[in-house]
This record gives C-alpha cells, sequence and structure tokens, in this order.
C-alpha cells in the first residue's frame, strides 16, 4: 500500500511538470505583459521592472528561474499584487477555498447520497420522479443564476442570511455559497446513487441478503449501498475539480477572499506568476484527489487491491 | 388433469404447501402471467423437482413464494408453511421464516455472493440476524460449516472474498448458508447449472448426503433431466405458467402422460455420428501446438509462464469431427483459437495443404472465409445493432466483394433457410430472437460463406436441453450435406458423443486421452477420463443408469 502511494505520487512528478511548461508557454503566448497598462509607463520604468522580475531575460532563461523557484515551493513574486508573494496570497485564500469546497463537497455526497437512495427505493413512483426532476434542474441551472435568487429571497427579502462577506467562515455566512457551489454536485451525486442503487437493489447478492431474511435496513446498507457507492467514489475526482472551478463565480458574488478569484484576476492582469501558481495549485488538488479516490476504492472494494 | 396430480392433493405432512400461486407482472405492454395456479407440495425428508423449459415460470414459483419477486410482480394463491400464509405475511414477519426456516441456493454462484464481504462475514450474518449469535460465534459456526461443505482449508477461506473462490467453492458456501440455520425447506434453484461436469457431480452428491445427515425438505428447480432422475423423488413439470403434469420420479420417467414431458425426455442427445470413410483427405494437421500466456507477478520480476496448451497433435479428416472435451481452464477454447491462428502458437498446423501457423493477418485473411468459429455465448456474440441479415452478410462484403447488396441479402435469405429459419426474419435484430435462435443466426454467419472447417466452441452450452438437441441436429445435417469438418469444443460429454468422430480430453492445457468415440466413453483407459464419464453420465442418466 505505501508503495503504491510512494509510486502515484512520484509518477505525479512528470504529470506536474508537463503542466508547468505547458501553461508557462501558453500564458506567454497570450498578447500583452502585466506591465501594459492603458497608459504605457515610462520607458525607463518599464525597464526597472521587467529587469526585477526578470522578464528582460530570454524566455528558456525565465523558463528556468520559474522551475528553479518552484523546487523550493516558491511560487515567486505577485506582478499584480505588488506586495505580496502568491505564497503569500494563498496562505490567505487557500484555507478559505478549502473550507468552502470541502463543506460543499461533504453536503453534496450526504445530501445527494440520501436523496439518490430514495429515488432508487422509491423507483418510478412519484418521489423519484420529483428527485429527478430536481436532480435535472440542479445540473442545468449554472450557479451564476442560483446564487443571486438565494441571496434575493433568503437575504434580501426575508433578512435570514446574510447577503455576501466571510467573516471567517461564520456559519451564517457559509451557507449560502456552500449551498450555491453543492447544488450541481447534489444532482450529480443524486444521479449516480439512484443509478447504481438501483442496480444494486436487482443485483443476485441482494437477492440473497433479502433471501436470507435479513432487515431492509442491513440489505440497503450493508450490502446495495456499498456497492452503490462505488461509482460515487469515482466522481469525487472529477466533483473536486469542478468544485474548485465553481468557486470562481460563487466566491465573486458573495465577496469570499478565496483563490478562485484569482483565476480570472491573474489571467486578465498577465500575472504570470499569479496563474501559474493557481494552475499548480489545481493541478496538486486534482492529482491529489484522484489518488484518494483510488484508496477509497480499494478500501470498498477488495477485489481492487494494490500491494 | 392426470390421476398422479390429485393423489399428489394437500398432504397431511406437507412442510411447504403452495395452493394455485399466480404471478403476474405489470409491464408497460399490459400484464404478464408468469404463473398461473400452480400446486406444489413437499413433506419432511422429501426432495420433489420441478422442471420445465427455461421461461415456464418454475424459478418465478419459488421466487414468489419467498416473496422475492421484481417490485412489478404481483401474487396469488397462499403458500402455506406452518398453518401461516407466507404471501399474506409483512417483510419483517417473513423475515422470521426466509433464511431461517426455508433457504435457498441460487443459480449464478459467481453473483449470488457480496463481494465486498468475506465469506466468513457474510455466513455469519444471518446467524446474527436469525440465531442470535454473536459475531464471534457465528464465526466458529461458519467454520464448521465450510468444514461440512468439504471446503478445502477453511480456516483460510473464511477471509477469503468470493472472487478468491471457483465457482463450486461459492456454490459451496451458499449451501453452507443455506444450512447455517437448520432449516426444514431447502430451495435450489438450478444449483448445477453454471459448472462443470465434476463440479456439478460433487455438488449434487453433497447436497443428497447433507439431506440424508439432516432430514430437511428439498425443491430443487432444473431444466435437467439427468439431475431430477438421480435426486428426485416426485416430480412437477411446468410448462408456461402452468403445472402440466406431476407425480414420483420413476413413473413420470416411465410412462410420461403429457406430450410436453416426452419431449423433455426426448431431448437428450442420441445416436452416433456415420463414420467418414478412410480415404477422405486429410484436412488439418496440427504438430506441436503449444500457447503460453506470460503472468505479471511484478514489475522487476519475471513474468510467470502458463501453458494454456501444452504440444498437441493430432489431424483430421474432411467431414470428420474432433471433439475436444474437458472443464474450464483446461485449455479447450485457447486450442481452437490458437488452431486458427487467432492466438500467437507455436508448432505447425497445416489446413487443406497449407501451412497457417505463421501467417500474418493480411496473408491469414483470404483464408479465413474456409475457417469459421461459432461462439458459446449467442447473447453477446451477435452485434446488437445490426440486423441480423447485417450480420450474417458481413463476412461476404471482405470475402465476395463482388456481391451486390440484393446478391448479399438474398444469400443470407437462403443461410437462414439452410439453419431453419424463416428467411423473413433477416430484418429484425438479435435481441428479438431466443438463445437457441440466435445460435442459428450464429451458424448461419458461418455457413453463408460456406467454411470447410468449423470450430464449434461450446455452442449448446448457453442452450436448454430441447433447444440443444435441435443445435445438433441441425449441425449433423449441416455436415452430412455439405462435407463440413468440426472442432467441437465442449464440456458436455453427452453432446460431444453425438457429434463426434474422434474425441480428445482435456487436462491443464495437455492431451489427458484421445481417441475414437467407442473407445473414450466406452472404456476409457485414464482416472481422469473415467471420472469425467462417471460425473457427466451420473448427471444425464441418474446413479442408478
Amino acid at each position: 500500500m505505501h508503495r503504491y502511494v510512494l509510486g502515484r505520487l512520484l509518477g505525479a512528478i512528470p504529470t506536474l511538470f508537463l503542466i508547468i511548461t505547458l501553461s508557462f508557454f501558453l500564458i506567454r503566448i497570450a498578447p500583452g505583459g502585466p506591465f501594459d497598462l492603458e497608459r504605457p509607463l515610462e520607458a525607463k520604468v518599464m525597464e526597472n521592472l521587467s529587469k526585477i522580475y526578470h522578464l528582460n531575460e530570454p524566455l528558456w532563461k525565465q523558463y528556468l528561474l520559474y522551475l528553479q523557484s518552484i523546487a523550493r515551493l516558491d511560487f515567486g513574486p505577485s506582478f499584480y499584487f505588488r506586495d505580496f508573494s502568491i505564497n503569500e496570497l494563498f496562505a490567505e485564500s487557500l484555507p478559505i477555498s478549502m473550507q468552502l469546497g470541502l463543506s460543499a463537497l461533504a453536503l453534496a455526497l450526504v445530501v445527494g447520497g440520501i436523496f439518490g437512495v430514495i429515488a432508487a427505493l422509491r423507483q418510478n413512483r412519484g418521489t423519484d420522479y420529483a428527485v429527478m426532476a430536481a436532480a435535472t434542474l440542479g445540473v442545468t441551472v449554472p450557479n451564476f443564476v442560483v446564487a443571486p435568487l438565494l441571496t434575493l429571497s433568503l437575504g434580501v427579502w426575508l433578512g435570514w442570511l446574510p447577503v455576501g462577506g466571510w467573516n471567517n467562515g461564520a456559519f451564517v455566512n457559509a451557507v449560502l455559497p456552500v449551498v450555491t457551489l453543492a447544488l450541481p454536485q447534489i444532482a450529480v451525486v443524486a444521479r449516480l446513487t439512484r443509478g447504481s442503487m438501483i442496480e444494486a437493489l436487482r443485483s443476485n447478492h441482494v437477492r440473497t441478503a433479502r433471501a436470507y431474511g435479513l432487515t431492509k435496513w442491513l440489505v440497503i446498507v450493508v450490502h446495495a449501498l456499498r456497492g452503490a457507492i462505488l461509482p460515487v467514489v469515482s466522481y469525487l475526482g472529477p466533483a473536486a475539480a469542478a468544485l474548485l472551478t465553481g468557486s470562481v463565480v460563487v466566491e465573486t458574488i458573495f465577496g469570499i477572499p478565496g483563490i478562485g478569484r484569482y483565476f480570472v484576476q491573474g489571467a486578465l492582469n498577465r500575472d504570470y506568476t499569479l496563474v501559474m501558481g493557481t494552475v499548480v495549485v489545481v493541478a496538486c488538488f486534482v492529482i491529489l484527489f484522484n489518488l484518494l479516490v483510488d484508496l477509497i476504492y480499494a478500501v470498498l472494494d477488495p477485489r481492487v487491491r494494490y500491494d | 388433469m392426470t390421476e398422479t396430480t390429485k393423489t399428489n392433493a394437500p398432504a397431511a405432512d406437507a412442510v411447504l404447501d403452495i395452493r394455485g400461486l399466480t404471478v403476474t407482472f405489470t409491464t408497460p405492454t399490459g400484464p404478464i402471467e408468469a404463473v398461473r395456479g400452480v400446486d406444489i407440495s413437499v413433506a419432511r425428508g422429501e426432495t420433489v423437482a420441478i422442471v420445465g423449459e427455461s421461461g415456464s415460470g418454475k424459478s418465478q414459483t419459488m421466487m414468489a413464494a419467498m416473496g422475492l419477486l421484481a417490485s412489478n410482480g404481483r401474487t396469488g394463491g397462499s403458500v402455506t408453511y406452518e398453518g401461516r400464509d407466507l404471501l399474506k405475511l409483512g417483510t419483517s414477519q417473513l423475515n422470521q421464516v426466509r433464511g431461517r426456516k426455508i433457504t435457498m441456493i441460487f443459480q449464478e454462484p459467481m453473483t449470488s455472493l457480496d463481494p465486498l464481504y468475506t465469506i466468513g462475514r457474510q455466513l455469519a450474518e444471518p446467524m446474527v440476524v436469525h440465531g442470535g449469535l454473536s459475531w464471534k460465534a457465528a464465526r466458529a459456526k461458519a467454520l464448521d460449516l465450510l468444514k461440512l461443505v468439504n471446503i478445502p482449508d477453511p480456516e483460510r477461506k473464511i477471509r477469503a472474498y468470493p472472487h478468491e473462490m471457483s465457482g463450486g467453492q461459492r456454490q459451496r458456501v451458499m449451501i453452507a448458508m443455506a444450512l447455517a440455520n437448520d432449516p426444514d425447506v431447502l430451495i435450489a434453484d438450478e444449483p448445477t447449472t453454471a459448472l462443470d461436469v465434476t463440479t456439478q457431480a460433487q455438488i449434487l452428491e453433497l447436497l443428497k448426503e447433507l439431506q440424508e445427515r439432516l432430514g430437511m425438505a428439498v425443491i430443487f428447480i432444473t431444466h435437467d433431466l439427468g439431475i431430477v432422475r438421480q435426486i428426485a423423488d416426485r416430480v412437477y413439470v411446468m410448462k408456461s405458467g402452468e403445472m402440466v403434469e406431476s407425480g414420483a420420479t420413476a413413473t413420470i420417467f416411465k410412462t410420461p402422460e403429457q406430450a410436453y414431458t416426452r419431449m423433455l425426455l426426448d431431448a437428450e442427445p442420441t445416436g452416433m455420428k456415420a463414420p467418414v470413410p478412410d480415404r477422405a483427405p486429410i484436412l488439418m494437421e496440427a504438430q506441436k501446438v503449444s500457447v503460453e500466456f506470460a503472468l505479471e507477478t511484478g514489475f522487476f520480476k519475471p513474468p510467470h509462464i502458463l501453458r494454456a496448451v501444452d504440444n498437441i497433435s493430432f489431424s483430421l479428416r474432411q467431414g470428420q469431427t474432433l471433439g475436444i472435451v474437458g472443464e474450464s481452464g483446461s485449455g479447450k477454447s485457447t486450442l481452437g483459437r490458437a488452431l486458427l491462428n487467432l492466438l500467437p502458437a507455436t508448432g505447425r498446423v497445416v489446413i487443406n495443404g497449407r501451412q497457417v501457423s505463421g501467417l500474418s493477418r493480411n496473408e491469414m485473411r483470404p483464408l479465413r472465409k474456409d475457417l469459421q468459429l461459432v461462439f458459446q455465448d449467442p447473447f453477446g456474440s451477435l452485434s446488437p445493432r445490426l440486423t441480423v441479415g447485417q450480420i450474417i452478410g458481413e463476412g461476404l462484403k471482405v470475402h465476395a466483394p463482388e456481391l451486390s447488396a440484393a446478391d448479399r441479402d438474398r444469400r443470407a435469405a437462403e443461410v437462414l433457410e439452410e439453419v431453419a429459419l424463416d428467411p423473413v426474419m433477416r430484418n429484425r435484430y438479435p435481441h428479438e430472437f431466443s438463445g437457441g435462435q440466435r445460435q442459428r443466426i450464429a451458424i448461419a454467419r458461418a455457413m453463408v460463406l460456406k467454411p470447410k472447417l468449423m470450430v464449434l466452441d461450446e455452442p449448446t452450452s448457453a442452450l436448454d436441453r430441447t433447444v440443444q438437441k435441435q443445435i445438433v441436429d441441425l449441425l449433423r445435417k449441416l455436415q452430412a450435406d455439405y462435407g463440413l469438418t468440426y472442432l467441437f469444443i465442449s464440456h458436455d460429454l453427452a453432446v460431444v458423443r453425438a457429434m463426434s468422430d474422434t474425441v480428445m480430453v482435456m487436462k491443464s492445457g495437455k492431451v489427458v486421452e484421445a481417441g475414437s468415440v467407442g473407445h473414450i466413453f466406452e472404456a476409457p483407459q485414464e482416472d481422469y477420463t473415467r471420472e469425467l464419464m462417471r460425473a457427466a453420465f451420473m448427471t444425464a442418466n441418474g446413479l442408478s443408469a
């Protein structure tokens, strides 16, 4: 097991290297630079800035310098937020985004899972149709529509919840953004759970469990659900990626100082190091989540074991 | 109904009594009556068999009795156990009976156990739920049960997962589970159908022995009359959801009253193939054919070499059939594929005077026309997205590109007629056909190219006995009409006997024994062959035969 994990982590290094290389050159292909403002800077200032940030060096040298610093886990200085390094920006924003994302993921798994199981148990009846219709709605309505609707109804009209701000992750502040971020995932998880649960309930070993007089609870949870959540576990990888990208919109709308807003700001301002930093962080998360998924899978399904 | 049925009416000592049972499934296209008023009773210590072709409703009858129908199923009638009607009990009351007093074994040993839990835990679970045992005590008892059903190395196997066991072992585990709470009635739904003949015989012997020792009633559902003759006291014959005949086993076998029962009884393949004259030219010759698979053992370790086919030689004259028999995993299918150059193999294979071993894919292509394959699974081997006519005509596109679409269609129609299917059906899709019909389509697909050699890989194994017989008859007729040469791969010895000139018995990739049909079946020399014969004909003809 340890060898497997180690192998996977080592295997991630070439992947990360490739991602870093590609995005390093791609962002530089985009026209314009970090200091190209509407009113051009004086030539002297521009030259000094270029020198400080090594922009006057040939591209291959910049690339090697960047690799060097990233090997030391130093993402370099931000080009736009002049007084901050990328590490400092992330130190503040990453925990917030993680709290938001993980809460949304947990909410999606629990609520989506429960809805999925209920729909499967009531297959082709009213409850099933209602859950599935809601799920379709959840997937299709984008979160930049859901967010204002929720803010308007629960925040402005009813005044139950604050309309924005993070307030160090206070519960009331977190409810709306977490729910908004989780909604499409709840829908996907519910659909996945329903499908695999229906299949599991029809499987021969569940028939065996029923034939042996096990209580309904045992049959559903122990024998059907454990197998049925395997597809949901596989979905955790893509879900993590979806939550990270979803946070761009949600954090912007609710004014949350997370990492999501740096996606857009970094790209628009040609803040090379910020873009690179977010890319690397997101890539690491996706790789880690996929590893985690495979490990959870192995724990749940004895047919998959890494020795 | 018949006299025998009346004498069977409500036995006072019946432990389980099914009266007028009906099963109706509501479907989008209207209700389907799967079972229409069936009476079955079984007394303590008695074994009754329910026989019938697939789709006759025999399984659904017992599923209904146990409250295991699909959610769109409705039941009528009564199922009396200890004075209570099981059909009227709520789930929690029913759970006091099923798995405890009435237990079941299913047809599919590979999927009937939960893949995610160890054997020990699954065996213990019903004992904890019903017997009120602690997990520890249940586990100890599970170990005893594994010993009872002769699982080798039970201390280790109790910690094994289902996928780590063979089909026969899994079925033994199911039997152990069925016996755990000392049941009154054991319902066995085709428990040996998915198993090899030798394993099948072992499981049947085990069931019989355990019944004698423990004295429970057994309801045995099967389509195999050989098994019925061997183990049942009484027989119920079902057709299209109705009970057509019932009575003592000996009576039913000696004087069946219904045409349907007689047809079931006659369904065992009989007769022998007419011998081929010695002057017939040799069509196929194989010398020292071997196939090796490298099994990965680890990244740096050398792979473990598995010899799936080990040094096999034979020759086959035109019009002959070579029967290749053996248990699953003996290498018979691999051999068939290697001979047609579908797998990398060593050795020399000459077909029709041309060496085929070592030829590349492109070099093989023009020869493929003469060499056709028919597979076991008539459901998986026909593309679901093509019509039957397209499936049959596809080979012609490659091997007779000069034919127009209309010509191909005409040829498809002709060949369908040849395999006794209505040519009108060529515009339908495979899912609209039964298993037997699909196998005919697969044969038609091979026949349309007018091949010289056909490798038939278990072509009858997935079919009911009655359908099996029809396919055997068809294959024999085609062989006689066109002088075809067959390589007939099967684990079903009765079918092999009816089809072959010579027989080759395989075990672990090697030939154990080979010779003429008469020689192998009447005077087998090797212990393994004798064991195979004993197992096969015990179930085919009953123990007394």
